[in-house]
């Protein structure tokens, strides 16, 4: 906007003074979106211990439905994500292109396994009619469980799709944010000089994977 | 006085601000400009106060008689509702951060803009969406849950406009987070330079504390109502105990939020109230650190403190004493700020203008407010005032007698600065005044009719008991007395965007930095960085502060 | 504290006096509070006017001795009140050992009683004064609210569980009983009425009525007519446990937690009964959730209750009241009043 800027990086808001305090700005902003975050994952996880504590046996019962070596696969897949993320943000940091894009679809490739694999589990979870809603106390009879844990293991059900629901959009935008991060990286456009995009977009993926690190022990392995 | 000091140094030529800079239609709906986004704020939120104000005037009347004879039981619930839904989530949780806060906080720390202004306008377009879809469910037939949309009534009882109401919520509330997160990065990266901390005007510090509250409580009450929201679709028994549910929890998780929501609102009105009463008397204000960490510890202890809201509700005792201390806890850093203020009275040099007399105004109310507070936290007195008219009055002498005060008072002191008009000094007296006695004749008759034990959100009430209808009657009064008051300056304040005096950039003699630029403020708000060098409040300063930026009293701004 | 001002709704409770004196103290203690920053304030807007439009005062140090007073005095007060408040609720809502048990339950817009005796009754509740009186309360629909102000007590009645609530009278006379949370289009007209009576009209009272079996008998006609007595059998030889002497009795489950057997452990165990099985005994009673109203399930635990010998005198007792000259109900032989 006003011309003293002219000579300034094409990056640069006019509102900065420089790039290290857009830089610090974003980061912020990100880390405080976060804690909103996890304000929001903390009303379920509220619910949750609420009522594991009500319906302790309906849960463990039901948890047993859940398929362990998915949820772990998921679980595995996911920290490698991670790894990926964090080697396109040093990527972005110390100027190699080749291994910024290649980390990025890599990322994005393991994001898109995750969902796969969440969307087997869904699936098979909507064939046996173990889903959330009026139904689902006779096809939790007619699976063969136990008559009288009926009502508590709707409780684990609604839980388990509320939290893993609200997880997998998270990893739908993340794995938008991440295509968009590679479409616009395509041109050299983050440099060590200026990379703020990816590093924030990087705190953002981990937190989605850190939010899977809870949910895994919660809803597979507490049995 | 006022004109007197005005008619000197008028600017000769018309220059360029951030009102004339541009006209066009897409020059406001598409600005960055955290001072237009402020206006924008205004004209939506003065909107929804006047339609939540005719909810009032409406349901006021019918209470004019014990019998219900104006409108029907389900159209009294339901503007009952849209009054709190209106007042709550679409006038006093935004009106003094996203109008006031907007405008003033890149003003006061030296910014040019918030941290990120994209996100700012984004949050209007988002609070609009959230106010249409609720004005969508508005016209649809409406909601008639109250606004704290208890279960299982509102889950499964009610047959209105449940879920739309609460998706304009959820929507609405995004806006308030993103608000909150701008202003906390903001005022974290982009001070001045020589902007410390304990430089910031109390005004900042308010915001902060209030924006650590929208981020952390708002997506708590977002997750609850979706709750409420799936409940209705699928059925799920979330909150149906026949199901395994448990319809107390939707209150622990509402008033987890709802109740710091109550700090959302007032905080920011304690901040202006403290540059008010600093600026008006002249003086440096008393126990700067205590009212700057007072407000930390309000919305800190703020978080602690949702169980009083259940004290009947058959949570176990203990709880209740646990919430009870905890709330006389954050009654502590309220008091702390009410005797400060006093305190820095001592020996001023006191201002009556409008602004001064709107902040007399918010210390009484607040303190009557909070002096009620003692009584409701008070377990075994509670359990007898509980959800009667004690309660209604209580929070009303909060949110009306402190929020709107303090809003009010603020919008008249930075009316200058904001429009660059001076607003009619004589018309503004005499509204904060029929405010004051409108606004006590409404209420305070509601502490005694708690006390006797009327119960709240009744439509017809017993005709046996006269002196229930005298005191229903007297606050009616009052109500449209205060209708009438808060007419008025919406009234002046328009006018005097045209022919108001023209004001000076510092008309007050204020000290701030948002008063060392010209009113109004360029685009970019300085015209060179200004650099600080001295405390907020230094009335007095022992050298010339020097700064690029700061304009000596009686230049011209160019 | 029998003292009645104006704005102050009758006091016909043993709490209503020492909430009032509560109350009052705090009116003068407040009053005091707002009446001094309101001197001070207008003494200050006198007498430091702005005497020229450019003066600027002296500024003054703040003082952190007076920043303390300011923090610890009202700290302190606060604490106070605090004490007194928490010591007033502990009474209010620990019910006592020895009480008239009477049953309530909230629909959507009226209130219903049941007496042990087997009265009925729809928005009125007829109660002797001198005597404390224990609610238990159940809702059919949404949550209500007992509140009855010249009592000065108020318990929200809440889906899924029994609340409970007491008081004694003082006072002969009809007092107002509203729903105190909103439920709904009718909610101000849920309006129903305490009828507190001197204990030898209310045994007229109860007596008068007509003559229906008692609560535990008619519970006993629902668990026959409901087969509960096929698994639970008195001699224990059922599928189910016996239930005599359960009521008040520690009960071991499966999961080797021990639950006291109360009123609202039997209505879980109706309504829910997977929630807290019984150790030795296996899953298969069904869940009644559905098919019994909130006042047959209140009849059932009232059955349920009559079965053991000791915290359920009261009840036997007043629910033999259609001889008037039950032994258990002249307790007003107790003090009554202060």
């Amino acid at each position: 906007m006003s011309d003293r800027h002219a000579d300034a990086h094409w990056a640069l808001a006019h509102h900065f003074e420089n790039l290290e305090q857009q830089r610090e700005a974003s980061t912020l902003g990100m880390w405080i979106f976060l804690l909103t975050e996890i304000m929001f994952f903390g009303g379920l996880f509220t619910a949750y211990s609420i009522y594991r504590t009500f319906h302790t046996e309906g849960f463990i019962a039901a948890s047993h439905t859940l398929d362990l070596v998915l949820g772990g696969t998921n679980t595995v897949v996911l920290i490698a994500s991670s790894l990926t993320m964090a080697l396109a943000v040093y990527g972005a940091q110390t100027g190699k292109q080749k291994m910024l894009m290649l980390c990025l679809a890599l990322t994005i490739l393991l994001g898109l396994t995750f969902l796969v694999i969440k969307y087997f589990e869904y699936s098979h979870k909507f064939h046996l009619g173990l889903i959330p809603g009026s139904g689902f106390e006779q096809n939790w009879i007619k699976a063969g469980h136990n008559p009288a844990l009926a009502r508590d293991a709707h409780m684990f059900i609604w839980i388990y799709f509320a939290l893993t629901g609200l997880h997998a959009l998270h990893m739908v935008i993340g794995v938008g944010i991440m295509s968009v991060l590679m479409y616009l990286a395509r041109d050299g456009r983050y440099t060590p000089h200026y990379h703020a995009p990816v590093e924030v977009s990087g705190l953002y993926w981990h937190f989605v994977d850190i939010v899977w690190i809870f949910l895994f022990p919660l809803l597979y392995l507490i049995r | 006085m006022k004109q007197a000091m005005n008619s000197g140094a008028l600017p000769a030529t018309p220059r360029v601000h951030y009102l004339n800079n541009d006209y066009g239609w897409k020059s406001w709906l598409l600005t960055l400009d955290h001072k237009r986004i402020g206006i924008l704020y205004l004209i939506s939120v003065t909107l929804f106060f006047f339609l939540g104000g005719a909810y009032a005037v409406l349901f006021r009347l019918e209470l004019m008689t014990p019998q219900g004879d104006l409108v029907s039981a389900e159209t009294y619930n339901k503007m009952f509702t849209l009054h709190g839904v209106v007042m709550v989530f679409f006038f006093l949780i935004p009106v003094v951060p996203a109008v006031l806060g907007n405008f003033l906080i890149p003003l006061m720390i030296g910014a040019k803009d918030v941290a990120f202004p994209k996100l700012n306008l984004a949050s209007w377009y988002i609070f609009n969406l959230g106010a249409l879809v609720t004005l969508y469910a508005i016209v649809t037939g409406g909601v008639d849950t109250g606004w704290t949309f208890y279960t299982p009534y509102s889950t499964t009882y009610s047959n209105t406009n449940v879920v739309v109401t609460g998706v304009g919520i959820f929507i609405t509330g995004f806006s308030s987070i993103l608000t909150g997160l701008n202003f906390i990065v903001t005022i974290h990266t982009l001070r001045a330079p020589g902007m410390t901390w304990f430089r910031l005007p109390l005004f900042v510090w308010a915001h902060y504390a209030t924006s650590l509250i929208q981020i952390l409580g708002t997506p708590v009450v977002a997750i609850a109502i979706l709750l409420v929201a799936l409940e209705r679709l699928l059925r799920i028994g979330i909150f149906d105990p026949a199901l395994g549910g448990d319809p107390v929890l939707f209150q622990h998780l509402f008033w987890f939020y709802s109740h710091p929501a109550v700090y959302i609102m007032v905080l920011p009105s304690m901040g202006v109230i403290s540059e008010l009463v600093a600026n008006m008397t002249r003086k440096s204000i008393y126990g700067y650190k205590f009212i700057a960490f007072s407000s930390i510890a309000i919305a800190v202890f703020g978080f602690l403190v949702w169980g009083h809201h259940l004290y009947t509700s058959s949570q176990s005792i203990y709880a209740g004493m646990i919430f009870s201390i905890l709330s006389y806890a954050v009654a502590i850093p309220s008091a702390i700020k009410v005797f400060n203020w006093t305190a820095t009275l001592y020996k001023g040099s006191m201002s009556y203008d409008t602004p001064m007399l709107y902040a007399f105004g918010f210390i009484g109310l607040f303190t009557i407010g909070g002096l009620t507070g003692l009584f409701l936290a008070a377990l075994g007195l509670d359990v007898h005032l509980h959800d009667t008219y004690f309660v209604v009055a209580h929070f009303h002498y909060i949110m009306v007698g402190g929020v709107v005060m303090g809003y009010l008072g603020g919008l008249h002191f930075w009316w200058p600065k904001i429009s660059g008009r001076m607003y009619p000094e004589g018309w503004g007296r005499f509204s904060a005044l029929v405010i004051f006695v409108g606004f006590n004749l409404t209420f305070f008759p509601q502490f005694l009719l708690g006390y006797m034990g009327m119960p709240r959100r009744y439509y017809a009430y017993p005709v046996e008991e006269p002196i229930w209808q005298v005191l229903h009657v007297m606050s009616t009064a009052g109500a449209s007395i205060l209708g009438v008051g808060y007419l008025i300056p919406m009234i002046y304040f328009v006018w005097s965007m045209r022919y108001g005096p023209v004001a000076k950039p510092n008309p007050w003699q204020a000290t701030g930095l948002e008063w060392q630029t010209s009113s109004p403020p360029p685009t970019e708000n300085f015209e060179y960085s200004p650099v600080v060098t001295w405390d907020a409040y230094n009335f007095r300063p022992k050298e010339e502060p020097i700064s690029a930026g700061t304009l000596k009293p009686g230049d011209q701004p160019a | 504290m029998q003292v009645r001002l104006p704005f102050m709704p009758e006091q016909a409770s043993t709490f209503a006096g020492e909430v009032d004196a509560l109350y009052l103290f705090l009116v003068v203690l407040t009053g005091s509070i707002a009446l001094a920053i309101a001197i001070l304030e207008v003494i200050y807007a006198i007498k430091y006017r702005r005497r020229s439009p450019d003066e600027v005062p002296a500024p003054i140090k703040s003082s952190l001795k007076l920043e303390l007073t300011w923090t610890i005095t009202p700290l302190l007060i606060v604490l106070f009140i605090f004490t007194w408040g928490a010591s007033l609720y502990f009474k209010l809502y620990r019910a006592p050992e020895e009480a008239l048990e009477l049953y309530l339950t909230g629909k959507q817009w009226m209130w219903r009683v049941q007496h042990p005796n087997g009265q009925r009754e729809i928005n009125e509740l007829h109660i002797p004064i001198g005597r404390r009186v224990k609610l238990t309360m159940a809702t059919e629909d949404v949550i209500h609210s007992f509140y009855v102000p010249a009592f000065r007590i108020k318990m929200d009645v809440v889906p899924g569980r029994y609340t409970t609530t007491w008081f004694e009278a003082t006072k002969p006379g009809r007092y107002r009983l509203f729903c105190a949370e909103y439920c709904g289009t009718s909610h101000s007209g849920m309006i129903g009425w305490v009828v507190a009576m001197e204990p030898n009209e209310y045994q007229t009272w109860l007596s008068g009525g007509s003559p229906t079996e008692s609560l535990a008998a008619r519970g006993e006609r629902l668990f026959q007519a409901k087969a509960c007595n096929s698994c639970h059998r008195s001699d224990g030889t059922g599928r189910g446990p016996a239930l005599e002497g359960l009521f008040g009795s520690t009960v071991k489950l499966q999961t080797g937690a021990m639950v006291k057997a109360d009123e609202a452990y039997l209505r879980e165990s109706i309504l829910n009964p997977s929630a807290k099985m019984v150790a030795g005994f296996p899953a298969n009673m069904p869940t009644f959730q559905g098919l019994l109203s909130e006042e047959e399930v209140l009849q059932l635990v009232a059955y349920i209750k009559s079965l053991s010998p000791r915290p359920a005198t009261n009840i036997q007792a007043a629910g033999g009241a259609a001889s008037a000259a039950s032994p258990a109900v002249p307790a007003k032989s107790k003090s009554s009043g202060e």
